[in-house]
């Protein structure tokens, strides 16, 4: 009969709205700034610089080759390479970047810089509360703005930092054997291997340039970095 | 005791009257009581926004505003706020003069509409012999500050919706005023007065409001229908349709003048449930004779919320309708059965007390409602549409 639809549809309505009242399954809102729902473990959004050890100057993996700067779709990155040099987790005496900006207002998210750095050394982020009221600067993150420890990288995407982890650990192995093969083989000064072993958040970056001078025979024999890793 | 508190507000009024000079006195008591109206709807219009949220978040399973205030009470005081603050625009190609009058003529004239509603024993600002008369020739007067709007904003939404809302208006104008004659066939009387007071009467401490009759239920529901769609309410809310016509007639409007629309229709749901109310629902009267120790103006203003709450609840629950079907139902299914509303009410005057007249009345009604909605709302069966040429 006409009007049985409304009926039926009024009486749904109101089972919706007393029911909201009595059984909390029912809504399904989460209130946001006082509740959060976990993200996913895949979620990213705008990516970070990961550091080994306590401190970020000394640990930040970024070598400033500048592959994820000439790989990046809209150009958000802006990188300036060091005069100066500093070793890397391997021990090798790398540049460092001098300036390392993301404007993550330009930034698409793609994460195509995090699959093109040879060095582990960029990683997507999971946080979501950037908004600022300064939208030029506020939205230009600088190298300190960017980098994140290692542990932040673990507790984030803990699947994929673990694997990571485990191939730089990998490589570093490798390196220390050849260097100690190096070592062996010519009769070249001796092999500051156990130096370079030390975790490369040990030495200081300012102290890296002076204490290169008597390491700097170490490196060539070493093979190219692990480029073709990917 | 009781009397005093039922008439208070009278009684202040004549008593600020009497300390003032006769003639400045007379002026000054019908400012007093046009101050009380614009100030209480408004009130009411601001709680109602925000009942209204919350309700249909509630229907939606949602939560609805909570952030402005406890449980976001101040929610209207916010949206206030930011209507007041934001650019007044008025577009380039816009009649500058017409669109600036259209929200206030709505408004003017919706308030115009409470003038006769008696909202408590003797709380009417002005006792019209013609009342129902003066509200419907007022309510008519919206049409004309709708269209002002749409024809003034020289935009295709804001004419579209200005002209589906004269169509729709018009069309449900007719059932409005037949359901009312009903009323006033029984009653006798045009004034809205008189008709609250008819059904000011108790038998076994039950009242006698119209909607407990037969033809009185018939005349509320298809009132109800009339008064949603000539509110622009949901179900009917073509005119400002989001989906298809941006916000319809009031497109190229913003900041307060916006909010004086908004207003507007709000006031405009206030006084059609007020008519309702004093129609069908007996006005001020009390729901049972015990009762009536409770003052008159809470009974109205109670019974005005409730039915606010109804077109709340139908809002949260039916979809828009088409256009078609919108004209299908005023002119096929509710423009009958209010024609045929009449002849009952008439049979209901000349049968005389008894139980014959309301088994006889209900067959008719109820028997009509049937075969008026099947044979007039049947759902055509269109079949696969076929291309003569295209083929």
């Amino acid at each position: 009969m006409l009007g049985e639809g409304i009926l039926k549809g009024l009486a749904e309505t109101a089972k919706n709205f007393a029911g909201s009242f009595v059984d909390k399954e029912r809504l399904t809102t989460v209130e946001y700034p006082e509740q959060k729902l976990e993200l996913p473990e895949a979620s990213r959004n705008f990516p970070f610089l990961v550091y080994d050890g306590p401190e970020w100057q000394a640990g930040l993996r970024c070598v400033a080759c500048q592959i994820c700067e000439k790989e990046c779709p809209p150009k958000c990155i802006y990188i300036e390479k060091s005069k100066d040099k500093k070793p890397d987790f391997v021990g090798k005496l790398q540049i460092y970047p001098a300036k390392f900006d993301i404007d993550i207002s330009v930034c698409m998210s793609c994460q195509i810089c995090v699959e093109v750095c040879p060095f582990d050394a960029i990683k997507m982020d999971k946080e979501y509360e950037l908004s600022t009221d300064d939208r030029f600067g506020g939205l230009l993150l600088d190298r300190q703005q960017l980098a994140k420890s290692n542990e932040y990288y673990h507790k984030i995407h803990p699947t994929e930092a673990s694997e990571v982890d485990g191939r730089l650990a990998e490589e570093k192995a490798k390196a220390e054997a050849k260097a100690k093969a190096a070592a062996a083989a010519p009769p070249k000064p001796a092999a500051p291997a156990p130096a370079a072993a030390a975790t490369p958040a040990s030495a200081a970056p300012k102290a890296a340039p002076a204490a290169g001078s008597t390491k700097t025979e170490v490196p060539p024999p070493a093979p190219p970095k692990e480029g073709e890793a990917r | 005791m009781i009397n005093t508190l039922d008439q208070i507000f009278v009684l202040l009024k004549h008593w600020i009257v009497g300390l003032l000079p006769g003639s400045l006195g007379a002026f000054v008591g019908i400012l007093l009581s046009v101050a009380a109206i614009v100030a209480v709807f408004p009130g009411l219009f601001a709680l109602t926004t925000v009942l209204e949220r919350k309700g249909l978040g509630r229907m939606q399973n949602r939560i609805g505003p909570n952030r402005t205030g406890p449980y976001g009470i101040l929610q209207p005081v916010a949206d206030g706020i930011k209507s007041l603050t934001k650019e007044d625009i008025v577009p380039v190609s816009a009649d500058a003069a017409v669109h600036f009058l259209a929200p206030l003529v709505l408004v003017v004239v919706v308030f115009m509409g409470f003038s006769v509603l008696p909202m408590g024993r003797n709380m009417q600002l002005v006792d019209m012999d013609a009342g129902l008369l003066f509200f419907f020739a007022i309510g008519a007067s919206t049409e004309l500050s709708i269209f002002m709007a749409g024809w003034s904003s020289r935009n295709k939404y804001s004419l579209l919706g200005a002209m589906r809302a004269v169509a729709q208006m018009i069309s449900y104008e007719v059932p409005l005023l037949m359901s009312s004659v009903a009323v006033v066939m029984i009653t006798g009387s045009l004034s809205l007065v008189k008709i609250v007071e008819a059904q000011n009467q108790y038998t076994w401490g039950l009242p006698h409001w119209y909607i407990f009759t037969p033809w009185g239920c018939a005349a509320f529901v298809m009132f109800a229908i009339a008064a949603t769609a000539e509110t622009n309410r949901s179900p009917f809310d073509l005119p400002e349709g989001e989906s298809e016509l941006v916000a319809g007639y009031f497109t190229e409007y913003s900041g307060f003048k916006f909010a004086l629309f908004f207003l507007g229709e709000y006031l405009g749901m206030f006084s059609m449930s007020g008519l309702g109310t004093t129609l069908f629902l007996g006005g001020w009267s009390a729901p049972l004779a015990v009762l009536n120790s409770v003052p008159s103006w809470i009974w109205f203003f109670s019974k005005v919320m409730l039915s606010i709450c109804v077109l709340i609840w139908l809002r949260g629950t039916l979809p828009r309708l088409r256009q078609d079907q919108l004209m299908n139902f005023a002119w096929k299914f509710v423009l009958p059965m209010t024609l045929l509303n009449l002849f009952v009410a008439a049979l209901w005057r000349f049968m005389g007390d008894g139980l014959l007249r309301w088994i006889v009345c209900s067959a008719i009604l109820l028997g009509a409602y049937v075969v008026v909605g099947r044979t007039e709302m049947r759902r055509k069966q269109y079949g696969p549409r076929s291309y003569r040429y295209a083929e």
